[in-house]
């Protein structure tokens, strides 16, 4: 007992010295890794984890209809100001079945972890991801984990696959939307891509800009049970932001997006970044905001219902569907007429020009 | 914001887009200089508000467009030395040059970084000794105070692991090209608002005096830009040919001087080579003798090619007939064809506020 | 070219003649911004910032005047020449 080390010969690496580290002996399936899975992976997912990672896990459902989507999750860095990788990769997985009309039930979780990624940083992700599958209710029912080389991955990538009940009355998508339909939007738009590019380049704002990651189950139930079958899609405004999405819905239904700047919700922080970096908050990606088209007699039914969304109380119309116009979404700023708004081109870099 | 909000006021623009149009008894021919105000114009669509009325050239005030293609590859070389960090604007990273641009020489293994300003690379650079950073030093007088800071802190910090690859330009000496250009079309200019936050405009009464067209300084929010378009066809109306200053709340006829005493501590001015237009004797600015370590070549030991290594690819771009105001970005006949901001042939094409892809953003195939 | 933004400094960190660097306000955020072409601004002031330096301060009674004009362009009270006074100095 005085000499644990010297005779544990269960242990095929001296792990004392950098037990504070993921090595790849954590990959190797042996020893290292059961404990990587039942110390640090499974307690925090106690909730909500299926006693156990499994390789496969069998489910019930009622007979209806099922929602599948996966999503990779990597973000440098990995914490930001109003999220983590964790919570985004539970969110992200969340968000993708709520917005296509599903009720989200279980996901996996398979996490790519780089070599000599510290310990604490690890669990203070999965932390992260377990609070946020408990706020959603989603059960965590198989997982995976690898270890690959130092340089092989960026700290931690996490892959979550998800499965959700279909719930009806089910949004028809982008094909369905009609000339004169609204188009809202829950909340103020580009916190999310603020948030990381002025953590991940030390733009040193303060405050720092808080990222708008988090689950919209709540702001897509509140839709669907105030103006169901008038929805006519909804998504996530992620990478490429408002604009990406609206240049999606325009190739899909053949009309074209008016939105008017000034209705458009941004809040005081993201506005003075992007004055003062030479973006638009229309390019930039959210995680936690969504964008509905929505009949027109119905628009300010689904504003109002979303507004009793706590984190929604900013939700507001900020445009409308047109017949085939000068581009496929324009936009109306200062003066007269409205400008088209082109499709986002790479991630918006910084300027000073 | 304060004195940004109500300088995009609706009903204000709306009353000068009518005067103007009260005033222009025929078509004239305005260049705005700074890529800055390029961007606003399109955006806000004031050029479509004066289609008939106001023809307005995009003029060379976009550094990432006018940086000389040897600057751009000496940049992807620096950043590809070991230990060598490059810090850049944002701005330069897709630029393409000979060889791709700094971002695809990233991706190929080179050590590149973005930053907001010079002075955090100064900051990195004393965080890292065990890194050289090289900051990618481009831009017109506006910027020039900055590099020109960053080069006295690293001084006074006794930095011997920063330096500058200098390729700043000046606008005037290019506005001077431009006059004397034979087919020349510009008939006023809006001179660039922030770069005369620094130089002032005493410069430019010589030069509206010689070439007979009007100078007037504009800010660069739609109310700011009327009013100087207004200012510009009232004085072609009647004849006259001045400088004026529209943008008083930023600009003074003598500029910043604690800015140029920066300034002129650190550089002097030097010819310049510009995309696209060739040499331009007065051009740009240098590093001073008394700051020479500070210059990346040197401290390396690269040597900027004097001739423009143009590649096929570039060859194709009309940057200078677009720049000098020759040719319209849909005229050209790569325009939406090959050269896209995905996939620019040029830099006009690349910088949001180039004047090829401020035309692709917000005309597309539109010939105004 | 040339991106710069109007903040207000809230607070100086630092007025050293090269390193004077202060803290400014824009919209909803604050950065420290390098204040040596700008040593006399004051707290309150406001000032035009590009590329994390502030290059010059807002001359706030010029852009009163400006706004003052046009209010009058807007209550449709000056005639075009009276608006037409951008100055000379």
């Amino acid at each position: 007992m005085n000499e644990p080390m010297l005779w544990n010969r269960n242990c095929p690496i001296p792990i004392a010295a950098d037990a504070e580290r993921i090595s790849l002996a954590h990959g190797e399936g042996a020893r290292l890794s059961r404990r990587l899975i039942s110390e640090i992976i499974l307690p925090r997912f106690a909730a909500t984890a299926n006693r156990r990672f499994a390789d496969a896990a069998i489910v019930t459902t009622i007979g209806c209809r099922l929602a599948i989507c996966t999503d990779s999750h990597t973000v440098s860095p990995m914490f930001f100001p109003g999220g983590d990788l964790g919570s985004l990769s539970v969110y992200g997985t969340v968000n993708d079945l709520a917005v296509t009309g599903a009720y989200p039930r279980w996901l996996t979780m398979s996490l790519i972890i780089e070599e000599g990624l510290p310990i604490a940083i690890l669990e203070r992700i999965l932390d992260s991801a377990g609070h946020a599958a408990r706020e959603c209710k989603v059960t965590i029912v198989a997982g995976d984990t690898k270890v690959v080389p130092r340089g092989a991955a960026d700290g931690l990538f996490i892959n979550t696959s998800g499965v959700g009940e279909m719930m009806d009355p089910v949004p028809p998508g982008p094909q369905s939307i009609l000339v004169g339909d609204k188009i809202l939007v829950s909340g103020p738009i580009g916190r999310h891509g603020i948030a990381v590019m002025s953590a991940r380049e030390s733009f040193a704002f303060d405050p720092a800009p808080l990222s708008d990651s988090g689950s919209v189950i709540h702001a897509v139930a509140s839709l669907r049970n105030s103006v169901g079958e008038h929805l006519r899609t909804i998504r996530d405004a992620t990478r490429g932001g408002v604009s990406a999405v609206l240049h999606e819905w325009a190739m899909e239904c053949g009309h074209t997006f008016a939105l008017t700047e000034s209705r458009i919700p941004v809040t005081d922080e993201v506005r003075g970044a992007c004055e003062l970096l030479g973006l638009d908050p229309l390019y930039v990606a959210n995680e936690g905001t969504i964008i509905v088209a929505v009949a027109s007699r119905f628009a300010e039914i689904a504003v109002t219902a979303l507004r009793h969304v706590p984190g929604c109380e900013q939700a507001v119309i900020i445009g409308e569907v047109q017949s085939r116009g000068i581009s496929p979404v324009t936009i109306r700023r200062t003066i007269g007429s409205a400008q088209p708004l082109d499709e986002p081109s790479g991630a918006p870099l910084p300027r000073i020009c | 914001m304060k004195f940004i909000d109500e300088f995009r006021d609706p009903a204000l623009a709306t009353e000068l887009v009518r005067r103007i149009r009260a005033t222009a008894q025929q078509p004239r021919v305005l260049m705005e200089v700074c890529g800055g105000q390029t961007h606003s114009l399109l955006r806000h669509g004031i050029d479509v508000e004066l289609q008939g009325i106001v023809e307005l050239i995009h003029g060379p005030g976009c550094p990432v467009c006018v940086t000389d293609i040897s600057a751009i590859d000496l940049a992807q070389q620096l950043a590809s030395l070991p230990g060598v960090v490059l810090a850049s604007f944002g701005d330069m990273l897709r630029v393409p040059a000979s060889q791709g641009s700094l971002l695809t020489a990233r991706t190929a293994g080179a050590n590149v970084m973005m930053v907001y300003s010079p002075v955090d690379a100064v900051r990195h650079a004393q965080r890292h000794p065990e890194q050289q950073v090289v900051f990618f030093a481009v831009g017109f007088e506006t910027t020039a105070p900055a590099t020109a800071l960053a080069v006295l802190q690293a001084h006074q910090l006794g930095l011997e692991n920063f330096s500058l690859l200098v390729s700043h330009v000046r606008v005037q000496p290019a506005m001077e090209a431009l006059m004397q250009a034979p087919d020349n079309r510009v008939q006023g200019f809006l001179a660039a608002g922030h770069v005369c936050s620094i130089t002032g405009y005493d410069a430019y009464d010589d030069f509206a005096q010689r070439y007979r067209v009007p100078v007037v300084v504009t800010g660069f929010e739609p109310v700011d830009l009327l009013q100087g378009i207004l200012e510009c066809v009232t004085q072609l109306e009647s004849g006259t040919a001045e400088v004026r200053n529209t943008y008083g709340r930023s600009v003074t006829r003598f500029g910043n001087p604690a800015a140029q005493r920066v300034v002129e501590t650190v550089y002097e001015i030097d010819d310049r080579a510009w995309r696209g237009f060739g040499v331009i004797s007065a051009g740009g600015y240098k590093l001073r003798d008394q700051y020479e370590t500070f210059d990346a070549p040197r401290r390396f030991g690269l040597t900027r090619s004097t001739e423009t290594n143009d590649s096929a690819t570039a060859q194709r771009c009309r940057a200078g007939e677009v720049l000098s105001g020759r040719l319209k970005p849909c005229d050209c006949p790569e325009f939406g064809m090959a050269c896209t901001p995905d996939s620019p042939l040029g830099a006009p094409m690349v910088s949001s506020e180039g004047a090829c892809a401020a035309w692709f953003r917000y005309h597309r195939g539109s010939k105004l | 070219m040339c991106l710069g933004v109007p903040g207000k400094v809230v607070e100086w960190i630092d007025r050293d003649p090269v390193f004077g660097r202060a803290l400014v306000e824009f919209g909803g955020i604050r950065r420290e911004c390098h204040m040596a072409c700008v040593p006399d601004a004051e707290i309150g002031n406001y000032v035009i910032v590009h590329a994390g330096i502030a290059i010059t301060r807002v001359n706030e009674q010029e852009a009163e005047r400006t706004l003052q004009d046009f209010a009058a362009i807007a209550e449709g009270l000056s005639e075009p020449d009276e608006f037409n006074s951008a100055g000379t100095i």
